[in-house]
C-alpha cells in the first residue's frame, strides 16, 4: 500500500478547514485511507540517522497517509484534497478537458521502429501556462516518484519524463540507438556523457541503480530527441539537463514511455488531471500527437470518460441496503463517479472519469456506493445459508492424534516446512538426488532451499535450540512434508507425517517403540502381520546400524523408527543419544 | 538441595521403600508392552532405593530426601523424574528443624547474650551460609523458638574473570605484554586466550596498532612503550575491600565488562524467642500408611505446612500454543457450519495462486522478491483448459462485465510453480469445483493452513505463516451478510467491537479491513485484526450479459483475511506455553513485555504476522464459470504467523 506524505498545514489550507488528528483519522478511515503516522522531516531523520543529523531539518508536521494500491489519483496532495472535498460534497468533481493549442501548432512525438525491440510505447501531453510554487513543484516530482514505484513497476512498465517545453522544440523523436551513440548532459550533471558512461556512473547511485537493469543488456537504448537533436530523456533512466523543469517553467511537455500502453495512458492521465489544476485554464490539458512507426497517429492524453449503467436494485442487493436510486446516485457522485438516475427510474448511469482507472467492473461501482454509504452504517445480518459442517478427514485424524501424543508425554512443535538441502540430505547421510525434494529457485537464504521431505530435521533443530532444557526431551510434530509426484497437476504433493523423537542420556528405543504401540492402539491397528502392524529390521542412513526398523501397517510400509546414527546427532549439534519415529499417517484414514 | 539432604538424618527406610513400591507397581501396569522388563528393572530400582535411604546416599538416589513424594514414572530412566521437584516445597523449612545445624544453632544461641549473626555463625561452624539460613528458617517455622531479623548488605565482589584479571592483569594489558617488539601476526594474536577481547580494548586504548599490509597478513605492534593497567589496579582495590574508593561510573564500567558484580548479602540476626528451648520435640512430616493402620497418627505431632509455596507441576506433554489457537479457530468455523477445504498442497501453480484470482501477471506480488518460485518441478502441466481460456480472456480483454486489465496474458507465466502465497489458491480450486457441481447447492468453506512469502527472517518476519480463509456461497448474499458473519466469528473470540474500513484487494470487491476495539487499552487496534472483505463478481455483475438475459453466474464472494496480533490473545497463549520448552524466566520476560514474541528469547519463532502481509495488495477475481445466478460469499481469513520452534 503506497504511503503519501503531505504537509498537514498545506493539506488543511487546501481542504479549507482544520481538523484535529483524531478527526482527520476518522475522515480517512471512512474514505478507506489510513492516517499511518504523524511526523516531521526532523523526526524522520532523527529516527533514521540520529538526533545530530536532524539538526536544522524542517519540523513542519507531516501526515503519512496510506492509500489503496489502485487509487493512483490519491497519490498526491492535489488528488487527496480533490477526492476528500468531493466526498464531503464541498466541491463538484471537476471535468477534465483535452484541448487543441490556440495556434494550432500541436506538439508531435514521432516513434521510430527501433523502439519495438526495447520499449515500444509512448504517450505525451502538454500542460500550458502552469504556475508552480515550491510546494506544487515538490508535489509534482513526488507524484512521478510514487507512480514510478507503483503502477509503473519501478519504471519497468512505464517511465515518465517532464520537460520545460520552452527550452525545446518539436517535433520530438522517440527512437532507440546503440548506447555509445547517445551522448548528452544528463539531469544535474556538469558535463556530457555517453549512455555507456552514464550507466557506469549510476551504478553507484542509490536511487537510479535500481532501474539500470531494465535496459542494461539491450543492444539499443531508448532516447527522445527534439528537432534540434537535443536529448530530452533516456527512458527509463534519466532526463536531459537541458529541458529540466524549474519553478519558473510555464509550459510542461510530459512524455511517458513504456512496455504497457494501457498503463502508460493511465499514468499520463493521472499526472495531467492532477496538475492541470494549476494551469491558467484550470483542468484543461493540451493534446499532443503521437505517431507510431506504422504511420497511425493518436492524440493523447485520452482523458476518456466512460459511461456505465448499473441497476439500483443490484447495488442495494449486493450491499444489503435499500436506498432509493436517487440517493444511490448521490452516493456515487460523492465518490467522484458522477451519476444520475435514467430510464425507468431504476437504472443509474455512472460516468467513470479518467482519474478512476481502478473502476473496471460493476462491483467496483457497488463498492464505491458502499463506501459512500459508510461500511459501518450497513446493517449486519446472518445469511440464511444452511449447511452441515464437515471436517477434512485427514485434519480430523491429525487433531485426534495430536492430543493423544501430548497426553502420552510428548510436546508438540511447529517447525518450518522449508529448510536447507543439507538438513534433509547431508545431515541425514543421504544424497539430495535421492530425496524427491522440491527445490526453490529464488531463496533469500540457504535456510530455504527445499521443502522438507521429512519432519525429523525440524525436530532435531528444535532440540538443538533447547539443549538447556532438562532431559529427556520428548517432542513430536504432525504436519505436511512435500515430495515430487508427477501424477499431480503441479508435479508435487503433500504427505501428512507424524514424527516423534526422544532425546536423553540413553537412546530410549523402547520409549519411541512404546509410542508407536500406543499410536497403533489408538488407530485400532492390532499387532501382527497382514491386517495389523509389525516392525522389521531395516537399514536407514539416518539410523545406527542394527537399531533401525521399518514399520509395516496393513501390509504396507508406513515409516521407520530407530536410534539415530551418531553422525546425524553430531551434525545437528547434539550430544546425547536419540531415537526417532517417523510415519505417514495417511494410510490410516 | 544438597545441603538439605546432607543435613537430614537418614529416614526409616523399610516402609517408604516397600509401600510406595507396591503402589507404584500397580500404577505402572498399563504399560503392558514392556511389563516384564519393567518388573525386573523395578526390583533393582527399589533395592537401590532402600539401600540409598539406609546409607544416606547412593549413585543417583541419595539426594532425594522425600522419595515417597515423587513417585517416579515407570520407566527405565527412573532418573528423569527427579530432576527438580524431589522435595515438596511446603515442607522445606520444617523438615530441617531437627537437623544437626539447627541443634548447633540453638546451643550457640543458648550460650550467648544478645544474638547471633547467621554469616558469622556459618564461618564459625565452617558451613555454607545457606545451610545456616536453612536452619534458621526451619526453626522459625516452629513458632516462637527463635526470632530472626533479616538484614541485607550490598557488597562488590570480583567475578571469576575479575579475580583472574586482578591477578594477571586485564586482557588488553596481557595482549600488550605478549607483543614482541617485532609485532605479532593478528591471527596468531587472536589465538591467545585474551586475544579477542584484549585486542579490541587495546586498540581503543591506542596501546597497539595494526599494519594491515604487513607481509604474511595483518600484524600487530605496540604503539606505546609501556602501559598502566588501570583495570587491574581498580580490581585489586575491590579485592582489598576498598570498592568504595572507585566512583560509581568506574564500578559500572567494570560491571559491564563482567569483572565486577554487586551482590546483596542477606543475613539473619537470630535471637531467642519467647518459647526458646534447645530441645525440640521431633515432629513428623507426613502421614504414612502405617500411621493410619496403627492409629499412631493420633499421638504424633505433625510439622506445619508452608502454604505459600508452590506445588509440584504436573508432568505431561504439551500442545504447541499456536496449534491450540488453530484448533480454537477451527472449532469456531465448525460451530458456524463451515466445511473444511483441502489445503494439503504447499506447491501451487501461478495460475491458481494468482491468475484465477484476477491478479495481473505484472502484479508486484508475483515478483521474485515476494514469492518462492520452484526450480524443480518448475512448471505445472495440467490445467482445466476451458477455464484457462476464460481467465485469459478476462485478464486481457475483459468480460463478465469487467474491462479486464488489457494486457497480453501468457500461459507460461501461469504455469510457473511456486509455494502458495495464500490459501486463497485452495479456495479458488474449491470454488471452481463448486462451480462444476450441478445443480448448485449452497456451501460454506473454511481452511487454516500455511502460506509462504520470500522474506528474510528476523524477529518480526517469517517466511511461513498460517492463514485463515472462509467462503460462503449462496444466492442473494450481501456485504451486510459478510459483516454479520464476521461479527459472529469475532464475538466467539471474545471481540465484540468491530469497525470496518474500506480497503483495496484485487480479488475481492468490495474489500474491507476489520478493526477491533481493545477494551483494556481503550483504543482501536489497527493491524491486530485485519480483514479484507470482498464481494467479488465471479463475473463482475456483467451489465452486457444481463442485457442478453444470461445472468452469467455471479459469485459475489467475500474475502476476509485476518491477522491476529491481539495482545490479549497473545497473553493467553503465553500462559498456555509449555514452560517445559521455555523456561520460566523467558515466560516472565515476555509477559512483562506484553508480547507474544517468545521467538527471540526461546528460539520458538514467534507469533507475529509480518505487517506487510496484511497490507500487501493482492488481487483476485473471477472464479469463473458459466453457471447462473448464484452468489458466493467468501470469508477468506488470514491468520497470524506460525510460531515455529527451530
Amino acid at each position: 500500500m503506497p504511503t503519501v506524505s503531505v504537509k498537514r498545514d498545506l493539506l488543511f489550507r487546501a481542504l479549507g478547514r482544520t481538523y484535529t488528528d483524531e478527526e482527520f483519522d476518522e475522515l480517512c478511515f471512512e474514505f478507506g485511507l489510513e492516517l499511518d503516522e504523524i511526523t516531521s522531516e526532523k523526526e524522520i531523520i532523527s529516527k533514521e540517522q540520529g538526533d545530530e543529523k536532524a539538526e536544522g531539518a524542517s519540523d513542519v508536521i507531516l501526515y503519512k497517509i496510506d492509500v489503496p494500491a489502485n487509487r493512483y489519483d490519491l497519490l498526491c496532495l492535489e488528488g487527496l484534497v480533490r477526492g476528500l472535498q468531493v466526498f464531503k460534497e464541498r466541491i463538484k468533481a471537476p471535468r477534465y478537458k483535452r484541448i487543441k493549442p490556440n495556434n494550432g501548432q500541436i506538439q508531435r512525438l514521432i516513434i521510430t521502429e527501433e523502439t519495438v525491440q526495447v520499449r515500444p510505447y509512448a504517450v505525451a501531453a502538454v500542460l500550458r501556462n502552469i504556475k508552480f510554487s515550491k510546494a506544487r513543484y515538490d508535489s509534482f516530482i513526488e507524484l512521478q516518484e510514487k507512480l514510478h514505484q507503483n503502477i509503473c513497476r519501478k519504471r519497468a512498465l512505464v517511465a515518465i519524463g517532464t520537460h520545460d517545453l520552452d527550452t525545446i522544440s518539436g517535433p520530438f523523436t522517440y527512437t532507440a540507438r546503440t548506447p555509445s551513440d547517445i551522448k548528452f548532459k544528463a539531469l544535474n550533471q556538469t558535463k556530457e556523457h555517453t549512455a555507456c558512461e552514464l550507466m557506469d556512473l549510476y551504478k553507484t547511485d542509490n536511487h537510479l541503480k535500481h532501474f539500470l537493469h531494465i535496459i542494461e543488456n539491450k543492444p539499443l537504448y531508448p532516447v527522445i530527441y527534439d528537432s534540434n537533436g537535443v536529448v530530452l530523456s533516456m527512458p527509463p533512466i534519466i532526463n536531459g539537463d537541458h529541458s529540466k523543469i524549474t519553478l519558473k517553467t510555464r509550459n510542461v511537455f510530459i512524455e511517458c514511455t513504456g512496455t504497457d500502453l494501457t498503463k502508460a495512458k493511465i499514468v499520463l492521465d493521472v499526472i495531467v488531471t492532477m496538475f492541470s489544476e494549476y494551469c491558467e485554464k484550470q483542468f484543461t490539458v493540451e493534446a499532443a500527437e503521437v505517431i507510431y512507426p506504422n504511420g497511425k497517429s493518436y492524440l493523447y492524453p485520452e482523458l476518456a470518460y466512460r459511461k456505465e449503467m448499473v441497476k439500483a436494485d443490484l447495488i442495494n442487493k449486493q450491499i444489503g441496503i435499500s436506498e432509493t436510486p436517487a440517493s444511490l446516485a448521490k452516493l456515487l457522485t460523492r465518490m467522484y463517479l458522477k451519476s444520475e438516475v435514467i430510464g425507468d427510474g431504476n437504472q443509474i448511469e455512472i460516468e467513470i472519469p479518467p482519474t478512476r482507472a481502478d473502476i473496471i467492473h460493476a462491483c467496483d461501482i457497488v463498492e464505491d456506493a458502499a463506501i459512500a454509504y459508510g461500511y459501518n452504517n450497513i446493517q449486519m445480518t446472518i445469511p440464511k445459508t444452511y449447511t452441515i459442517a464437515n471436517q477434512l478427514p485427514l485434519n480430523k485424524l491429525t487433531e485426534l492424534l495430536r492430543h493423544d501424543l501430548a497426553a502420552a508425554g510428548f510436546t508438540e512443535t511447529l517447525t518450518f516446512a522449508l529448510c536447507s538441502q543439507e538438513d534433509i540430505a547431508d545431515k541425514l547421510g543421504m544424497d539430495i538426488s535421492a530425496t524427491k525434494a522440491v527445490h526453490i529457485a529464488n531463496p533469500k537464504t540457504a535456510e530455504f532451499q527445499v521443502a522438507r521431505t521429512t519432519l525429523l530435521p525440524g525436530l532435531l533443530k528444535t532440540i538443538a535450540a533447547n539443549r538447556k532444557m532438562p532431559l529427556p526431551l520428548k517432542l513430536f510434530e504432525i504436519s505436511d512434508i512435500v515430495l515430487k509426484d508427477s501424477s499431480k497437476d503441479v508435479g508435487a504433493r503433500n504427505h501428512r507425517h507424524l514424527c516423534a523423537v526422544y532425546y536423553n542420556k540413553n537412546p530410549g528405543f523402547e520409549v519411541i517403540h512404546g509410542l508407536l504401540d500406543r499410536i497403533m492402539q489408538l488407530l485400532d491397528v492390532p499387532f501382527g502381520e497382514d491386517k495389523g502392524y509389525v516392525i522389521k529390521a531395516a537399514e536407514g542412513s539416518a539410523f545406527f546400524p542394527g537399531r533401525c526398523a521399518e514399520v509395516f501397517a496393513k501390509g504396507q510400509s508406513v515409516g521407520k523408527l530407530g536410534v539415530l546414527h551418531p553422525d546425524v546427532i553430531t551434525k545437528f549439534e547434539l550430544t546425547m543419544p536419540c531415537s526417532a519415529l517417523e510415519i505417514n499417517v495417511e494410510p490410516f484414514l | 538441595m544438597g545441603p538439605a539432604a546432607s543435613a537430614r538424618p537418614s529416614r526409616p527406610s523399610s516402609r517408604s521403600g516397600s509401600m510406595t513400591g507396591r503402589v507404584r507397581f500397580q500404577w505402572m501396569i498399563p504399560h503392558f508392552s514392556y511389563k516384564e522388563i519393567w518388573e525386573q528393572k523395578a526390583k533393582h530400582f527399589f533395592q537401590d532405593h532402600t539401600e540409598s535411604n539406609r546409607g544416606g546416599g547412593s549413585k543417583w538416589w541419595g539426594f532425594v530426601p522425600h522419595s515417597r513424594w515423587r513417585i517416579p514414572g515407570p520407566r527405565f530412566s527412573g532418573l528423569r523424574s527427579f530432576r527438580f521437584r524431589h522435595v515438596p516445597s511446603h515442607l522445606h523449612g520444617a523438615d530441617m528443624a531437627d537437623g544437626p545445624v539447627a541443634q548447633l544453632l540453638l546451643q550457640r544461641l543458648a550460650s550467648c547474650d544478645g544474638g547471633l549473626d547467621s554469616l558469622e555463625l556459618s564461618s564459625a561452624l565452617g558451613l555454607e551460609h545457606q545451610v545456616v539460613v536453612g536452619a534458621v528458617k526451619s526453626l522459625q517455622a516452629l513458632g516462637e523458638v527463635i526470632e530472626a531479623e533479616l538484614r541485607s548488605t550490598q557488597r562488590w565482589e570480583l567475578t571469576p574473570e575479575g579475580q583472574e584479571t586482578a591477578q594477571d592483569g586485564s586482557h588488553e594489558a596481557r595482549v600488550f605484554h605478549s607483543l614482541p617488539p617485532e609485532g605479532l601476526v593478528q591471527s596468531e594474536l587472536m589465538r591467545l586466550p585474551s586475544g579477542k577481547v584484549g585486542f579490541s580494548k587495546a586498540m581503543s586504548n591506542k596501546w597497539i596498532r595494526i599494519d594491515k599490509n604487513a607481509p604474511g597478513g595483518p600484524r600487530v605492534f605496540r604503539a606505546v612503550d609501556n602501559v598502566e593497567d588501570l583495570v587491574q589496579a581498580k580490581l585489586q582495590l575491590v579485592q582489598d575491600g576498598e570498592a568504595e574508593r572507585l566512583s560509581e561510573k568506574e564500578r559500572n564500567e567494570l560491571k559491564k565488562r563482567k569483572l565486577l558484580s554487586e551482590v546483596t548479602l542477606k543475613t539473619y540476626w537470630v535471637s531467642k524467642g519467647s518459647a526458646f528451648s534447645t530441645s525440640i520435640s521431633k515432629q513428623e512430616a507426613e502421614l504414612s500408611p502405617e500411621m493410619i493402620s496403627s492409629g499412631s497418627w493420633r499421638d504424633v505431632k505433625f510439622k506445619a505446612y508452608n502454604f505459600s509455596s508452590k506445588g509440584v507441576l504436573p508432568e505431561g506433554g504439551h500442545l504447541h500454543p499456536l496449534m491450540k489457537v488453530r484448533t480454537q479457530f477451527r472449532q469456531i468455523f465448525l460451530e458456524m457450519g463451515f466445511t473444511e477445504m483441502p489445503t494439503d498442497n504447499f506447491i501451487e501453480s501461478s495460475f491458481w495462486n494468482f491468475d484465477a484470482l484476477f491478479q495481473p501477471q505484472q502484479h508486484p506480488a508475483r515478483d521474485q522478491h515476494d514469492t518462492f518460485f520452484l526450480k524443480d518441478p518448475a512448471e505445472a502441466l495440467d490445467f482445466p483448459m476451458d477455464y484457462v481460456e476464460r481467465v485469459k480472456r478476462t485478464h486481457s480483454r475483459g468480460g463478465y462485465g469487467s474491462q479486464g486489465y488489457k494486457y497480453d496474458w501468457k500461459l507460461e507465466e501461469a504455469q510457473k510453480n511456486l509455494l502458495r502465497t495464500h490459501t486463497t489458491a485452495a479456495s479458488a480450486r474449491a470454488l471452481y469445483r463448486l462451480a462444476q457441481q450441478k445443480p448448485f447447492s449452497p456451501a460454506k468453506y473454511f481452511s487454516i493452513d500455511r502460506v509462504f512469502r520470500n522474506e528474510t527472517l528476523d524477529a518480526t518476519h517469517l517466511a511461513e505463516f498460517h492463514q485463515i480463509e472462509g467462503v460462503v456461497a449462496d444466492y442473494d448474499l450481501t456485504l451486510g451478510h459478510l459483516m454479520g458473519i464476521l461479527k459472529e466469528f469475532f464475538t466467539k473470540l471474545g471481540i465484540t467491537h468491530l469497525r470496518f474500513k474500506p480497503a483495496y484487494n484485487p480479488y475481492t470487491e468490495p474489500s474491507m479491513e476489520v478493526f477491533s476495539y481493545h477494551q483494556g487499552k481503550q483504543i482501536w487496534r489497527q493491524n491486530q485484526l485485519v480483514c479484507l472483505v470482498t464481494m467479488m463478481g465471479r463475473t463482475g455483475a456483467g451489465r452486457d450479459k444481463r442485457k442478453d438475459g444470461q445472468m452469467e453466474g455471479q459469485v459475489p464472494g467475500q474475502t476476509w483475511k485476518d491477522g491476529i496480533r491481539d495482545r490479549q490473545m497473545g497473553r493467553s497463549w503465553h500462559r498456555a506455553l509449555p514452560t517445559h520448552l521455555l523456561g520460566e524466566a523467558e515466560c516472565r520476560e515476555s509477559r512483562r513485555r506484553g508480547r507474544h514474541r517468545y521467538s527471540k528469547t526461546v528460539q520458538t519463532q514467534g507469533v507475529h504476522l509480518p505487517r506487510k502481509a496484511f497490507c500487501r495488495p493482492c488481487s483476485a477475481q473471477p472464479i469463473n464459470g458459466g453457471s447462473s445466478g448464484r452468489g458466493v460469499l467468501s470469508l477468506l481469513g488470514r491468520r497470524e504467523a506460525i510460531g515455529t520452534v527451530t
